[in-house]
């Protein structure tokens, strides 16, 4: 069957665009995969799967809670429901039905969460998500996954489609960085529970996770390079099940750990990262990220500099921290 | 209305349905567990009729056969009265009742998916079967298969804002292969569900009102549902409705039944504190000597 596009030859799109696209692609290769959407069916870029699959999309209204519960009827049918919303809906809306109807029977739902830290800007607190990883990671047989650049998020979901159980995976809003990672699918190395190493290093590692806080990582330590800092930079897309092999090594290795995840420092990478140093190999560890508070207004680009997201602010701790450890 | 059901048919079940309680009352007396008496007893003719009045289409030796009609008990804390039925369907040995609430039994006070054979769906926390079962009959007509799907809900459970979402939803896709039935007991936890909403001195245990339900038929009308009242304790009542039900196109049907709290052992019918409750010696020889007696009308 002829492709829309091919993905290798994109070079950038909006990562909900994209999402949109492959979940197509993912369709035609798997009549099973279903798509729900509580209304936000155009704004989590579900149309055209709706459009080209009709009865295999439901918009079921403002309807979080019961949506959740469908998709696991669906799923004890044999179906891979897609549960596709906002990530603070997604996580918290119906939250119960995720852990009750999913984790707990262990049943082969795809729970989509966009609109991801901070990425709603103007929207405000209500459509923030700075909670959703610290949540999901908090469910026995649930994957946590963050992809970063547009390749990986193609991978990531081809492997989530592949593995049969729960998975909760973040998709930004808007375009958040425009820095490509990865040159292309095929050239992008993502397993689930596997970090990658995007850059070597041995005086400091820094380990991110999703858009933006890894390609803004990955900038600051282009240009700490420059001034002979030698930092490490870990693309820690799942978040659950952790690589815990990565963050040893790094700890072994590097003169200590910073985190970057755009979600509050408690409870998401910094808090998964830091139990991971003190059980096995214990360090210096800084979390960048949202502070424990909810946002001002303000667009993503804004908030990220004010929270400490964006590449400066970013090399800039890395500077200090290199100092005390 | 629709096809003659022989009285033979109607004793059968009447006597099935005493010998599952009494099934019921052994297996709680056999585990030394407490129980929820009052909801198990209420729907277990209801039971008896879906899985053996010919309702429900399942295999017990395939529990995971695709084609099979779908039950969820929404209102799980009845697993209590739904092991008994499956056990006695074929899905396990009766040998393993009496194992209920120990550890790494496969009964617990909810039921399990992925431990019970028979089970469709883990549930325990209410609210959550109605959109499931939803889920489930949309797989079905995705998947052009002609299976229906059952939920038997409390009719506190009621109360929870996702069973309302589910028959909105069902009703706009005009889902027909779906059937939920609540178990009109008239009460929730703590009392009954009917009243101005406070505890009144002197009446007994239990709240007079925890959230009034009535006009209930009339509110899953307005929400799109096709409605059949009946008696949840008469068997040809109950035959008719999934009849009814099954023949509705176009529309979910929501069956009303009316029961009785703790039908079937009349120390405990209609009394709130027997929502959840343990016999010792005494009161469980008491129930099976009544149970017996009323079985023995029927040889």
């Amino acid at each position: 069957m002829a492709k829309l596009w091919t993905m290798d030859e994109v070079a950038y799109e909006s990562p909900r665009d994209l999402f949109g696209k492959i979940l197509i692609e993912l369709g035609r290769e798997n009549e099973k995969i279903v798509a729900l959407s509580p209304d936000v069916l155009l704004s989590t870029k579900v149309r055209d799967f709706a459009e080209e699959f009709p009865e295999r999309a439901f918009d079921t209204g403002v309807a979080e809670q019961s949506t959740v519960g469908m998709a696991a009827g669906m799923a004890t049918c044999g179906l891979i429901p897609f549960f596709v919303t906002l990530a603070c809906f997604a996580s918290m809306r119906g939250l119960e039905q995720i852990r009750t109807d999913i984790a707990y029977p262990n049943l082969n739902v795809k729970i989509i969460g966009s609109h991801t830290g901070l990425s709603g800007g103007p929207m405000g607190t209500t459509h923030h998500s700075t909670e959703d990883m610290a949540i999901m990671r908090s469910l026995a047989n649930m994957v946590v996954i963050a992809p970063s650049d547009p390749f990986q998020m193609v991978k990531a979901l081809k492997s989530v489609v592949a593995y049969h159980g729960p998975c909760y995976i973040r998709i930004i809003r808007g375009e958040g960085s425009p820095v490509v990672i990865y040159e292309s699918v095929g050239k992008c190395p993502f397993e689930i529970g596997k970090g990658a190493t995007i850059k070597d290093g041995n005086d400091v590692t820094i380990i991110a996770t999703g858009n933006p806080a890894v390609q803004n990582s990955f900038v600051a330590a282009n240009e700490l390079e420059k001034e002979g800092l030698h930092v490490r930079v870990i693309d820690m897309a799942t978040i659950k099940p952790i690589d815990r092999e990565a963050i040893v090594k790094a700890s072994s290795e590097t003169g200590g750990i910073i985190t970057v995840e755009d979600h509050n420092i408690i409870g998401g990478l910094g808090g998964a990262v830091a139990e991971v140093l003190s059980e096995e190999k214990p360090a210096f560890l800084k979390r960048v990220g949202v502070p424990d508070i909810y946002s001002a207004i303000g667009p993503p680009e804004a908030l990220w500099k004010r929270y400490g997201l964006d590449s400066d602010s970013i090399a800039k701790t890395v500077r200090e921290f290199i100092k005390e450890v | 209305m629709g096809k003659k059901i022989s009285k033979d048919l109607v004793r059968e079940l009447e006597k099935r349905a005493l010998g599952l309680r009494l099934a019921m009352v052994k297996m709680l007396r056999d585990s030394g567990a407490s129980g929820h008496y009052g909801g198990g007893m209420s729907i277990m003719d209801i039971l008896t009729v879906l899985y053996f009045g010919g309702v429900l289409r399942v295999e017990p030796s395939h529990p995971d056969w695709e084609d099979r009609d779908r039950f969820i008990l929404s209102k799980g804390h009845a697993c209590v009265a739904l092991c008994p039925v499956l056990a006695e369907k074929g899905f396990f040995s009766h040998d393993i009742l009496p194992t209920f609430n120990k550890l790494d039994s496969p009964f617990g006070m909810h039921p399990d998916m992925n431990k019970i054979k028979g089970c469709d769906m883990s549930t325990g926390s209410l609210g959550h079967g109605a959109p499931v079962a939803l889920g489930m009959a949309l797989a079905g007509r995705y998947l052009k298969k002609d299976y229906r799907v059952y939920a038997a809900l409390g009719d506190g459970e009621v109360a929870e804002g996702s069973n309302w979402e589910s028959f909105a939803i069902a009703a706009h896709f005009k889902v027909d292969n779906l059937c939920f039935i609540v178990d009109r007991n008239g009460f929730s936890c703590d009392g009954l569900t009917e009243g101005p909403g406070i505890i009144r001195k002197g009446e007994g245990y239990g709240v007079c009102g925890t959230l009034s339900l009535e006009p209930l038929d009339k509110k899953l009308e307005a929400f799109g549902c096709h409605v059949i009242k009946c008696d949840g304790h008469d068997m040809t009542q109950l035959l008719d409705a999934f009849d009814e039900a099954a023949k509705t196109k176009e529309k979910p049907t929501v069956i009303i039944a009316n029961t009785i709290k703790g039908k079937g052992i009349s120390f405990i019918e209609n009394k709130a504190e027997w929502h959840y409750g343990g016999f010792d010696a005494e009161l469980t020889s008491n129930a099976i000597d009544e149970l017996n007696s009323r079985l023995g009308e029927y040889k």
